[in-house]
Formats: C-alpha cells, sequence, structure tokens
C-alpha cells in the first residue's frame, strides 16, 4: 500500500490514491490536496465535505451524488461547480474516504 | 497551485487547470479529441426498462467530467415528453429474459424461470410488472424518470429531440422537457456529436 506525504502529512493511500484510513485525515490535509487540484477551500467547498465525512461515518459507505442531493440537500449544479469535472470523485479524495461505488 | 511531490499518489482529475494552452495565434490542426471526452446517447425506445441506460451511463460519464450529449427519437422521445415520461411501462411480452427474483422465495428455481410469453398479454399485468420495476428502482434509491432527467441537466447534460419524430407524432415543444436544447434533424446531430462516442440504445 503506498504512502503519500504531503507537507509533513503522511497518510496511507490505495493504489488510485484515495485514503485507506479515515483517520489519517484532517481538516488541514483537506486543504492542503485541494492545493493540489487548484481548488481553494472556502465555506461552500466545506459544506459537502463536512457532510460526506458524517455520513460516511454513520452508513459505512461514501455517499453518491443522488445521496448528497436528497439527504445533504445540497445543489447538483452547484457541486459541479465548485468542484469541476469530477465532483464526486474529486470531493470523496478530499475527505479522505473512498471512491463511491454507487451508480447513481 | 502546489507542486505535486514526486512518487506522491493520487487520483486523475484530468488535466490541470494551468496546464499550458498552445500559445495565442499559434496554427492548431483540427482538433481530434481536445477537450473532455465526449460522449453521446441515442435513446430510440419508450419502455421504462429502455429508458434508463442512457440516463444512469450518462450521469456516470457527467461524473467522470466527461461531456454529454442525448438524442431522443422516435419512441425514445417519450423520456423527455412531460406528459409522457412519468407513466412509462415495462411489459413482458417480448422479453423472454423476464424472471422474477422474489419467485424464488415460493420455490427454489423459480427466480431463474422466464415468465411464460402469455402472461404478458393478460389485461393488467403491464401495469403490474412497471409497478414492480418502479419499486424496486426505489428501493434501490434510483431517481425515477423526470427526477433523473432533472439531475442530469443540473449536472450539464444536453437534450435534444428529433425533429422528424416530433413533426411525425405532431407534438408541442411545451412539452418537453424544460433542458431540452433544440428539437434538431439528424445531420445537425451528427455535427454535435463530432468526435463523441455514439452509444445507441
Amino acid at each position: 500500500m503506498p504512502t503519500n506525504t504531503l507537507k509533513g502529512h503522511t497518510f496511507e493511500v490505495n493504489d488510485e490514491g484515495f485514503l485507506t484510513n479515515r483517520d489519517q485525515w484532517s481538516e488541514e490535509l483537506a486543504a492542503e490536496l485541494a492545493a493540489l487540484v487548484d481548488v481553494e477551500l472556502d465555506d461552500a467547498h466545506w459544506a459537502p465535505l463536512r457532510f460526506m465525512r458524517q455520513d460516511s461515518a454513520r452508513t459505512g459507505v461514501t455517499p453518491t451524488l443522488r445521496r448528497l442531493q436528497t439527504v445533504g440537500g445540497f445543489d447538483v449544479k452547484e457541486l459541479y461547480r465548485l468542484y469541476p469535472g469530477k465532483p464526486v470523485k474529486m470531493m470523496a479524495w478530499l475527505a479522505g474516504l473512498p471512491k463511491p461505488v454507487g451508480c447513481v | 497551485m502546489t507542486e505535486i511531490p514526486a512518487g506522491f499518489v493520487m487520483p486523475n482529475f484530468g488535466p490541470r487547470a494551468a496546464a499550458p494552452s498552445p500559445a495565442q495565434g499559434q496554427f492548431v490542426s483540427a482538433p481530434v479529441s481536445s477537450g473532455p471526452r465526449k460522449m453521446a446517447f441515442i435513446c430510440s425506445k419508450g419502455n421504462l426498462d429502455m429508458a434508463y441506460p442512457a440516463l444512469i451511463m450518462g450521469n456516470a460519464a457527467l461524473g467522470e467530467g466527461c461531456e454529454v450529449h442525448i438524442f431522443f427519437t422516435f419512441w425514445g422521445l417519450d423520456i423527455i415528453n412531460k406528459k409522457l415520461n412519468h407513466k412509462l411501462q415495462l411489459t413482458l411480452s417480448g422479453n423472454t429474459a423476464m424472471h422474477m427474483a422474489d419467485l424464488g422465495r415460493l420455490r427454489p428455481g423459480l427466480e431463474y424461470r422466464s415468465m411464460p410469453q402469455q402472461l404478458g398479454g393478460l389485461p393488467g399485468m403491464t401495469a403490474f410488472a412497471t409497478k414492480m420495476m418502479k419499486q424496486q428502482m426505489a428501493d434501490l434509491e434510483i431517481p425515477d424518470v423526470p427526477q433523473f432527467l432533472d439531475l442530469l441537466a443540473a449536472a450539464g447534460a444536453h437534450f435534444y429531440a428529433c425533429k422528424l419524430t416530433f413533426d411525425m407524432m405532431k407534438m408541442i415543444e411545451a412539452d418537453l422537457h424544460d433542458a431540452t436544447e433544440g428539437v434538431i434533424s439528424a445531420a445537425d446531430f451528427v455535427e454535435i456529436s463530432e468526435g463523441a462516442q455514439i452509444i445507441f440504445i
């Protein structure tokens, strides 16, 4: 299992680079990761990440975009604006969670 | 933007925003695949089970950063017809793969037996099969067709209605899903889908 080091943070990841141990995650690390993909985390960016952390702690799986919409109450268009390209994958990565497995 | 450290393992999120672009005025040959990956779906069927493939794959493609175009033609036009898309149906007729997992609870092995084709002709059978499928999709938290279209539209999908079908079925634009970008000809679609991977459903 690869180990990543970034600005003093050391954390284990899977072959794709997603954190394998959610306890090695911190908000400071998320901000450092975000800088790698040119995203600056403001309150709007933090809200879905915090929801994903809380929701996955309860259910054991990374919420899908649909769940962010129906359970988290987030606007899909806004999420695509905040995290352009691959929103859910990027949010899961920033939140220190596995990539979502659900289809919808 | 921070430099990615050597040996750092991270997912591929596509080209970095600051990737160098060709200098202004520099000649660039016709792009074969510049920009994001592009997928185009042609929806030609109006049965409930045939509405989902493009919706699910299109949604997945959008989540992977692809540009998504969906062309609704013939019976597939019902999918974006607001008067019809909440009542698309599933039929047993003509589907030899129709078997039901729940029947296995009656007698083991029954879940692998396909339904007799004659059953599909019984009154009320289509309504029953439709209700069952909708329930099973809802249990898996899959949105129904109108909601799914809204989800795709919010994620940036492009919808088009086929002009020939539109004229043939004497439709009106007000019935089309609000995100439909236009009623277009086959040639228009061929133009729009240039460079795309095309999936016919």
